[in-house]
C-alpha cells in the first residue's frame, strides 16, 4: 500500500489529503450522522420541540403496511430490472460474440444509452406511452389493448420497469461483451472438434466461464435500480398511481421533503444505509475472491 | 471463428439490428417529435417521419424556452449542467490525485484512518443522505449557486482506489531517480506522476463528466432559483408546467439537447470511456 521508497513525515501529505477529507467529514461523515441521531427524534410538526424516542421511529416504520410494500416493491422491481436487463445484454452479446469483426460497431452502437440520464430515458418512453398520445399506446389500442399507466399500478410498473432496463442493457452488455472475448478460443475449438454446437458452447463453457462478471453485474444491477432509478421515477410517475412504482428511495424523498416527517425520513435513510454497506460488504468480499470455477 | 455457419452468422447480425432498432427507436420518436410544429403534436397517432420544424424548434428552445412563466431557454441551462459537469469532473479528480498521491508516497500519522475515511465515502450516496445533506448546505448558505451544487458530490472513493492502483504500479527507480536530480515532493508529482497517469485521468473524466452532467436529484432539491437550472432537471419542469397541453415538440427538442453532449462524449471517446468504466469498477 505504501511504497517502499517514500517521502518522510511532513506538513505536505496532510495538506494533500485535506480537500478530499473535508469535503467528506462537512457533507458525507456529519450528514450521515445526523441521519442516524435524527432517526432517534420525532419533532413536531413546526419543528420547534423534539424528543428522543430511541427506536420509535424504526418500530413504526417496520409496523407500517405502506413502508413495509414499498419495501417489498423495490426488492420486486429490483429483481425485475436486474433479470430482464442482464438476460437481454446477455443474449445480445453472445450474438455479438459470434460476428467478431463486426462486434465492435455492434457495441457503439448499443452503448449510448448509458450516457442519457435516467430521467431523459423516463421522458423518452413516457412520451412514447403516454394514454394519449404516445405511439406505443396507440398501438396498443388498435390491438384492443387500453393503457394508462395513470391509471393502472401494474402498468405503470411496466413501463418504469422499462425504461430503467433500457438504459441498463448497454452497461451490461460491454462487460458480458469483453468477458465473452476473453474465453480461450481453444478450449471453443476442443469443443467444436468434440461436435458441440453454438448453443452447447454457449451453456457448457462460455456462460460457466462468465461466471464472475454475472455475479458483478448483478451486484451492479441490483444498486442501480435502487438508487439510479430515483430520475425514472420521478418523471414517469411520479411514484403513482396511489403509490405503486414508489420505491424505498422515492420514499425518504417524499417523506422528507414533501410530507416533512424528519424522523421518519432519517430513520429510512439509515435502512438504506445499511442496505449499501450489505451491498458493498458483499462486492468487496466476492471481489477478492474472484469467484473461480 | 469456430466454424463457418453462415445461416448463425446471419441469424446473429439480424438479432443484433433488431436489438440496435429497438434501443435506438425511442430516441427516434423523439427526434421525429422534435421536427414537427406543435399543433402536429396534439393530433393521434404521431407521425413516425421526420417534419419540416426541427431548426425553428432547435432556435426556439435554444433561445426563448417554453414561453410561459418562469421557464428558462435551454441556452442558459445547458451552460448551468456544462459549468456543473466540468466543476464536478476536474474537482472529483483533483482531489482525488492528491490524495492518492499523499497515501501512497508518504508516511504520516493517521494515513490509513484518512483512507478509511474517504472509503466510507462509498457507501454514502447522496440519496441515502438528502435531508441532512441539504440542511449543512443550506447553513452554509449555499443555495442556488454552483459551489452547493458541485462540492458535495466531489469527494470520489472510486477515483482515489483508481489513482492509488496506478501509483502503485510506477516503479521505485522513478522517485530515486528524482531525488537523486534534487526533485522534491510536488516537482516528482507534476512532472513525473501527472504525465505517467494522463490516459487514465482522460478516461476518469470521460466517465465523471456524464455522471455530472446527469446529476438530477441534487440539483433539484438545491436550486430553486430559475437561473441555476440544469437541464437534465429543466426537462422535469417543462413535463410539470404543460400538464394540460404539453408542448411535445419542444419538450422532446430540449430532451435531444440535453442527452446530446454525454452522448458525443461516450461515442466519440469510447476507448477511453471504456478504460473508465472497466477500470473504476475493480
Amino acid at each position: 500500500m505504501l511504497k517502499r521508497v517514500h517521502f518522510g513525515p511532513s506538513w505536505l501529505p496532510f495538506a494533500l489529503v485535506a480537500p478530499q477529507i473535508l469535503i467528506t467529514l462537512v457533507f458525507f461523515m456529519w450528514p450521515a450522522a445526523q441521519a442516524v441521531y435524527q432517526s432517534f427524534l420525532i419533532e413536531d410538526a413546526f419543528g420547534l420541540s423534539s424528543e428522543f424516542v430511541w427506536l420509535d421511529n424504526f418500530y413504526e416504520l417496520f409496523a407500517d403496511d405502506i413502508y413495509l410494500n414499498t419495501f417489498f416493491r423495490t426488492g420486486y422491481f429490483s429483481l425485475l430490472v436486474a433479470g430482464s436487463s442482464l438476460s437481454i445484454a446477455l443474449f445480445l452479446a453472445a450474438m455479438a460474440d459470434r460476428v467478431v469483426k463486426a462486434a465492435l460497431v455492434y457495441r457503439t452502437l448499443l452503448i449510448w444509452p448509458y450516457a442519457v440520464a435516467p430521467v431523459l430515458a423516463g421522458t423518452l418512453w413516457l412520451f412514447m406511452f403516454d394514454p394519449t398520445l404516445g405511439i406505443i399506446s396507440y398501438l396498443l389500442d388498435q390491438f384492443g389493448y387500453d393503457w394508462n399507466h395513470k391509471l393502472r399500478g401494474g402498468q405503470a410498473m411496466g413501463l418504469v420497469v422499462m425504461a430503467a432496463t433500457w438504459k441498463q442493457i448497454s452497461y451490461n452488455f460491454l462487460f458480458f461483451l469483453a468477458a465473452m472475448q476473453s474465453v480461450p478460443k481453444s478450449l471453443l475449438e476442443a469443443a467444436a472438434i468434440d461436435g458441440a454446437g453454438p448453443a452447447r458452447r454457449f451453456w457448457t463453457i462460455v456462460f460457466p466461464l462468465i461466471t464472475p462478471t454475472t455475479f458483478f453485474l448483478l451486484v451492479v444491477n441490483i444498486v442501480y435500480a435502487f438508487f439510479d432509478t430515483f430520475g425514472i421515477i420521478h418523471a414517469v410517475t411520479e411514484g403513482g398511481p396511489a403509490g405503486q412504482t414508489t420505491i424505498l428511495v422515492y420514499k425518504v424523498f417524499t417523506d422528507g421533503f414533501i410530507g416533512l416527517d424528519l424522523g421518519g425520513s432519517a430513520a429510512q435513510s439509515v435502512i438504506l444505509m445499511a442496505i449499501v454497506i450489505l451491498i458493498t460488504v458483499v462486492q468487496f468480499r466476492y471481489i477478492e475472491k474472484k469467484v473461480d470455477y | 471463428m469456430i466454424e463457418n455457419r453462415p445461416i448463425v452468422s446471419i441469424v446473429s447480425h439480424i438479432v443484433l439490428i433488431i436489438g440496435v432498432l429497438i434501443v435506438g427507436f425511442p430516441v427516434w420518436i423523439t427526434f421525429v417529435a422534435a421536427s414537427h410544429d406543435a399543433l402536429r403534436m396534439t393530433q393521434a397517432p404521431i407521425p413516425l417521419w421526420p417534419g419540416p420544424y426541427f431548426f425553428d424548434n432547435l432556435k426556439d428552445a435554444l433561445f426563448v424556452g417554453l414561453g410561459g412563466s418562469g421557464s428558462q431557454s435551454a441556452g442558459l441551462m445547458l451552460f448551468n449542467s456544462f459549468v456543473m459537469a466540468m466543476v464536478i469532473a476536474l474537482g472529483k479528480i483533483s482531489v482525488s490525485l492528491l490524495s492518492a498521491f499523499a497515501i501512497v508516497y508518504f508516511k504520516f500519522p493517521f494515513r490509513m484512518g484518512f483512507f478509511w475515511m474517504i472509503f466510507l465515502t462509498l457507501m454514502l450516496p447522496v440519496e441515502v443522505r438528502i435531508l441532512p445533506t441539504f440542511e449543512v448546505v443550506a447553513n452554509l448558505g449555499m443555495l442556488n449557486s454552483f459551489s452547493g451544487l458541485t462540492l458535495p458530490l466531489i469527494a470520489s472513493a472510486t477515483a482515489t482506489f483508481m489513482f492509488r492502483q496506478t501509483f502503485l504500479t510506477v516503479p521505485d527507480e522513478l522517485l530515486e531517480a528524482a531525488r537523486i536530480d534534487g526533485a522534491g515532493p510536488m516537482r516528482f508529482f507534476f512532472d513525473i506522476l501527472l504525465p505517467m497517469s494522463r490516459t487514465n485521468i482522460a478516461a476518469l473524466f470521460v466517465i465523471l463528466f456524464i455522471y455530472g452532467w446527469n446529476q438530477y436529484l441534487w440539483p433539484l432539491l438545491i436550486t430553486t432559483d430559475q437561473s441555476m437550472v440544469t437541464i437534465v432537471m429543466g426537462i422535469k419542469e417543462m413535463l410539470e408546467a404543460g400538464e394540460s397541453l404539453q408542448q411535445w415538440n419542444r419538450i422532446m427538442m430540449t430532451t435531444l439537447l440535453a442527452m446530446l453532449p454525454p452522448v458525443l462524449v461516450v461515442v466519440g471517446m469510447q476507448k477511453l470511456f471504456v478504460k473508465g468504466l472497466t477500470e473504476t469498477e475493480k
